[in-house]
């Protein structure tokens, strides 16, 4: 009979799961998923979460309870709707479906107000991007981990003459007691919205009947109050336990970096040799975990970067000029500079060929991509300029930006007053630990252009990247955008600054950014990852991680990410050479006479496809463009609690997801109980009174021995 | 809040199985073992059936819609009948065994075949409805409810009604079946396994949960009057019970005990 009763079971959920089948996959110990829990579920699949974050004062982020947060739903459209979830609606905790435009301060400091009320939130994703602008961040980010404080340029500290990123509502750096999820496919959204109508919508104000569509969140963080607490727990398990339960993982990746002039990695440069520096930051990050378009925060100033350095490698006379030039990308300078303290500390400890002394100059790139007019401003620190000998350096450095600016009409170079701050940017870093002459290149001259700094709508539409509809992926790619030229004039800007920087003369204006190189760098990481371009520079086994949507700029715990990889393996691409080693040689290239390890990075890349696009001539390319290691000083030398190294860690989780499903009233509930109750009692009185009176009621002529009941 | 529906579903389908436990097998260890012993040979039924089943499948090899269909009523009729192959195997074992103890220690009565049957029926019960219960169970616990994509909500306290029907049909079907193997009555077997299909075939209409119950609880009353009549009862002694006409209650109760 439990066949029956099986397909009882399955013929209700979908036909064709048997119960003996289950039986099966029991023994199989698969035991996951049956029909009758997708009679029950939904799950949400494209959902990003909010997840915990720590530094050595604070915790921010949000987290749920270990079984998960359920409520029922209640969509909420505009302000009025609020309302109900606060004060009136009668069956709380509710689990808010917020539209994208809501999800401001004032909304969210409502919602945090009472969340005995609040179990949870699902934020939609606003189309078109609000356009009053939307900042998770602070507005002034990094803020006391940059070159002034309270004893250094008090006037400056914690950005006392600009609010860099004034439209900053400081959310993403909130605690918040309850999970927010955010809801990336809108067709989902429509089904929760659906669900919401069908059950919950109240006709005439007063309470919806049951059965109420909820929604359960999961997503309990193991880490609390500060990375002190948490790294030391994790710290006493790794003593004592075989099989630590770590709570808590330091931001770390890696930043890549090259020279124009191969020099021995393993070893150190002379004292004398002279080094122009020039930096962009890889990183960004939004609201939520591992959701970092960054276009203008970050991609944007790194494409350009990688255009200047290919636009660079192809001068003629790089090997003769009298400096060398180092490409810098710094990871996870959005957490209080993670990249670019630890490249300081590693050039101070002489654990990098390059030592601090050896820095002649600094270029760095902020956010570029959205210039109002020609303008691209030179921002400069007041402070290090009290030194005479540094301000005659700085002089000369904005000096040659500003004549190598002078060949290209499409971008105009400008001073600001020597008295304004530098804005958040690596500089200050190297600053802290010596004073060099740097400039800060940005397309504002005070508060950011950016209106969705760190934020999820930091994409390509915020910096004007869009392609003509009917066109295929291919041509998309191929497509030169008004954006691509911009960035490429800076590119050239930048390439012929660090030519003239670098000692060169006679063929700055040679140099060209392609701007065909920067749209295919644009594209491949804004719109689309996976594109015939990309996979032909990429290493084999990194094939798999581009996908068909753009990358995430989150520097994450597990390093090094794909944007690491996809930079170093662009760069290599864009500045090295192609060699004529096979695979073997490449790999171990030692033994190959007129091959350095030490000098060049080897990678044997997937290469293009042949000219019948059937398969692809993979080769090897030699360049400098190498990882170094973006792991904060501070857990390298176990100060948890420091003030000077940036403390971000991510807290560990077991199970992040969202589903929906009906909650049945309090009354069936009580029903079945009562119902189960009374078979129950009615059964055990039946049972006691049959027995009772076995004897009499059946009565056994043949077997007068045997005991009967 | 919905550990309600947990207990309640759980009192529902398995509630009276824990009272005829309580009552008439747990005094007597010979009882129990001839209880766990019918529901380890319901379980090697079940075991049969699911290879039948899993061959059946990845032979046919198809995902379509009506292929899965035949399927499952292919492995329904095939479960049906293993089952009935089984209970008539533990019959012929229990055969064996009573000569056995007879043997063994001619001084106790062993138990009657009849008794032997109710013991036996009720431990496939109790596997069969546990084995197609307990998953349903585990959801019930919650959070959600069955009903978002528009199933009736009442879908827990039906299973939970289902199965105990079945259980307590297994029960029946094991009187009437062992009745008729002592009796060499072969038809009775015919008609507990015809039985057996139909009550099967039935939960293939099970979105019609009314239909569905009520021809099952048809049924059941059926056999259990049926088992009543073949386990010894009679209109008189059942109205002699009902009227207390039997000898005074509680002496006879001390006197049997």
């Amino acid at each position: 009979m439990a066949t029956a009763a099986g397909g009882f079971v399955a013929n209700l959920g979908s036909p064709g799961l048997l119960h003996l089948l289950s039986f099966f996959a029991l023994l199989a110990g698969l035991c996951r998923g049956n029909s009758v829990e997708r009679k029950i579920y939904i799950p949400l699949n494209k959902t990003a979460p909010c997840v915990r974050l720590l530094n050595a004062t604070h915790q921010i982020g949000c987290h749920s309870s270990i079984s998960g947060d359920t409520g029922v739903i209640h969509v909420v459209e505009k302000e009025e709707d609020l309302q109900w979830v606060l004060t009136d609606g009668p069956n709380p905790p509710y689990v808010v479906l917020l539209e994208g435009t809501l999800f401001t301060r004032k909304v969210m400091e409502k919602l945090k107000g009472s969340t005995s009320r609040i179990a949870g939130l699902a934020v939609s994703l606003a189309k078109p991007s609000p356009p009053s602008g939307f900042s998770p961040s602070v507005q002034c980010p990094n803020d006391g981990f940059g070159i002034y404080s309270n004893s250094y340029g008090p006037e400056f500290a914690h950005c006392g003459e600009i609010q860099w990123n004034y439209l900053g509502n400081g959310l993403a750096y909130e605690d918040f007691s309850f999970p927010i999820f955010l809801l990336e496919d809108e067709n989902e959204t429509n089904v929760i919205k659906q669900c919401y109508r069908d059950h919950n919508l109240n006709q005439n104000g007063s309470a919806p009947a049951f059965p109420l569509c909820a929604m359960q969140l999961f997503s309990h963080m193991h880490a609390v109050i500060s990375t002190v607490t948490c790294m030391r727990r994790s710290s006493i398990q790794s003593t004592f336990s075989i099989n630590p339960e770590i709570v808590c993982d330091p931001l770390s990746d890696y930043n890549v970096w090259s020279m124009l002039k191969p020099i021995n990695a393993s070893g150190t440069i002379e004292p004398d040799d002279r080094v122009v520096v020039a930096a962009t930051q890889l990183d960004s990050r939004s609201f939520f975990w591992n959701v970092a378009p960054g276009a203008e925060s970050a991609v944007a100033s790194f494409v350009t970067q990688l255009a200047a350095a290919e636009a660079l490698h192809k001068a003629p006379d790089v090997t003769t000029l009298p400096h060398n030039v180092m490409f810098v990308f710094f990871q996870g300078e959005t957490f209080d500079y993670i990249g670019s303290s630890r490249m300081v500390y590693d050039m101070e400890k002489g654990k990098f060929p390059i030592r601090l002394e050896n820095i002649d100059s600094f270029v760095e790139l902020k956010q570029v991509a959205l210039r109002n007019s020609l303008e691209l401003w030179m921002h400069t620190d007041p402070m290090s300029q009290k030194n005479e000998s540094v301000q005659n350096q700085v002089e000369h450095l904005l000096t040659t930006l500003q004549k190598s600016g002078t060949g290209v009409p499409a971008v105009v170079l400008r001073r600001l007053n020597q008295s304004q701050p530098l804005p958040p940017s690596s500089l200050q870093r190297f600053l802290r630990a010596r004073n060099i002459s740097g400039v800060v290149l940005a397309d504002h001259p005070t508060v950011f252009h950016n209106r969705y700094y760190q934020s999820i709508y930091d994409t390509a539409e915020n910096i004007n990247v869009s392609y003509p509809e009917w066109q295929s992926p291919e041509e998309d790619l191929n497509f030169v955008t008004d954006t691509a030229k911009a960035l490429a004039d800076v590119a050239t800007v930048l390439g012929r600054a660090l030519y003239q920087l670098a000692g060169g003369t006679k063929f700055s204006d040679n140099i060209q950014a392609d701007p065909q190189t920067v749209t295919r760098l644009l594209y491949g990481f804004l719109v689309r990852a996976n594109n015939s371009w990309f996979q032909s520079f990429l290493r084999q086994d990194l094939r798999s991680i581009l996908g068909d949507g753009p990358l995430q700029h989150y520097i994450a715990v597990s390093s090094p990410t794909n944007t690491t990889y996809i930079v170093q393996c662009a760069l290599a691409n864009l500045t090295g050479e192609v060699t004529d080693l096979t695979r073997e040689q490449c790999q171990d290239p030692s033994k190959v006479p007129n091959e350095n390890k030490d000098l060049y990075e080897y990678t044997w890349v997937q290469g293009p496809m042949n000219s019948n696009q059937t398969d692809r001539l993979p080769r090897c390319v030699r360049s400098t463009a190498r990882l170094a290691r973006a792991l904060s000083p501070a857990f390298e030398l176990g100060q948890w609690g420091s003030t000077e190294y940036s403390t971000w860690t991510e807290s560990r989780w077991k199970d992040i997801s969202a589903r929906i499903f009906l909650i049945a009233s309090k009354e069936l509930e009580f029903v079945t109980l009562t119902v189960g109750f009374g078979v129950l009692v009615f059964s055990l009185i039946i049972t006691y009174c049959i027995n009772a009176k076995a004897d009499v009621l059946f009565i056994a002529p043949r077997e007068p021995g045997a005991v009967s009941f | 809040m919905t550990a309600a529906v947990f207990f309640g579903c759980a009192f529902v389908a398995f509630g009276p199985a824990l009272a005829l436990y309580i009552f008439t097998i747990a005094a007597e260890p010979l009882r129990i073992i001839f209880l766990i012993v019918g529901a380890f040979f319901w379980l090697l039924s079940l075991l049969l059936s699911s290879l039948v089943w899993f061959m059946a499948g990845s032979i046919t090899d198809s995902k379509d819609g009506p292929v899965q269909k035949h399927l499952l009523i292919f492995g329904v009729l095939v479960s049906v009948l293993i089952q009935e192959m089984f209970r008539f195997a533990y019959y012929r074992l229990l055969k064996k065994a009573n000569e056995g103890l007879k043997v063994i220690n001619p001084d106790e009565t062993a138990p009657s075949m009849r008794l032997l049957a109710y013991v036996s029926g009720l431990g496939f019960g109790i596997m069969s409805g546990v084995f197609s219960f307990v998953n349903t169970l585990s959801n019930s616990l919650g959070p959600g409810t069955v009903g978002i994509h528009g199933d009736s909500p009442q879908f827990f306290l039906n299973s939970a009604f289902m199965t105990l029907v079945i259980m307590l049909l297994h029960m029946f079907w094991g009187i009437v079946f062992f009745d008729g193997c002592e009796k060499k009555k072969w038809y009775v077997l015919l008609v507990v396994l015809l039985t057996h299909l139909l009550v099967s075939a039935l939960t293939f209409i099970s979105p019609h949960y009314g239909i569905n119950l009520v021809s099952a609880y048809m049924i059941m009353v059926f056999m259990g009057i049926w088992a009543f009549f073949v386990a010894g009862g009679s209109y008189r002694n059942l109205k002699l019970c009902l009227l207390c006409q039997d000898e005074d209650f509680l002496l006879f109760n001390q006197r049997s005990r």
